[in-house]
């Protein structure tokens, strides 16, 4: 009775902030403000309806299986966001009107190399920073 | 009709709501968050299924569903990443 009271009420809180996301997701105007309100749903929303579920029906195969599933989950879910968020902010996703500044402005090639060597050796630009930068230690050597 | 119905009804509603936008999301970006969502739902569909099945052993979907949301928004945020080169 205890158990079937206080899980429910985790189970619908949880699919109660499942709904909200949903709503947020329909309704928000930007591409981050929506991973925003994803990311809340994924992990307290999950945590919720796991730990309710967890309550109800404490079995051994339900607790082996779920605990793994909400240490996952709360483990896995903001890097996924930071992921998505990285990734649409690198695919150029619009930004919303609304947004005041953005701290990655300036637009970042997807994979260069922070060192270009050729065949002779570091080029003039590189020799003058590792020219520069002496006291970090030897340049490496070309290759 | 108990109230695991209703919530999963709620659930069903959420994931219509999310395959909408993986149709008709303005960027990639927003069908990769919609991808999450759904992977969201699923995980809590799932689990107020078993308990309304009484089937323990559905639970273990769960599982594989957390660990396959994750690999998956992964992937699908790397691809978004290399697409316009």
């Amino acid at each position: 009775m205890w158990a079937d009271i206080v899980g429910g009420a985790l189970a619908a809180s949880g699919t109660a902030l499942i709904g909200i996301a949903g709503l947020g997701l329909l309704r928000l105007p930007d591409t981050y403000n929506r991973i925003n309100a994803v990311t809340k749903a994924a992990t307290l929303g999950v945590v919720g309806v796991l730990l309710g579920v967890m309550i109800i029906e404490p079995n051994g195969t339900a607790v082996g299986l779920l605990t793994p599933a909400i240490i996952l989950q709360l483990l896995t879910t903001p890097f996924g966001s930071y992921a998505v968020g990285r990734a649409a902010h690198r695919s150029s996703s619009p930004l919303a009107p609304i947004t005041h500044h953005d701290e990655l402005h300036r637009p970042v090639p997807a994979y260069r190399p922070a060192l270009r060597y050729d065949r002779r050796g570091p080029t003039t630009a590189t020799r003058r920073n590792a020219s520069a930068r002496s006291d970090l230690g030897p340049p490496e050597r070309a290759g | 009709m108990s109230w695991i119905d209703a919530l999963i009804i709620v659930l069903g509603a959420v994931m219509a709501v999310a395959v909408g936008r993986v149709v008709t999301g303005p960027a990639n970006a927003d069908r990769v968050v919609a991808l999450d969502l759904g992977f969201v739902v699923f995980i809590a569909a799932t689990a107020l299924l078993s308990l309304r099945l009484d089937v323990v052993a559905v639970d273990i979907l769960v599982l594989a569903a957390t660990l396959l949301g994750f690999l998956t928004t992964i992937a699908v945020s790397h691809l978004l990443e290399r697409r316009p080169r």
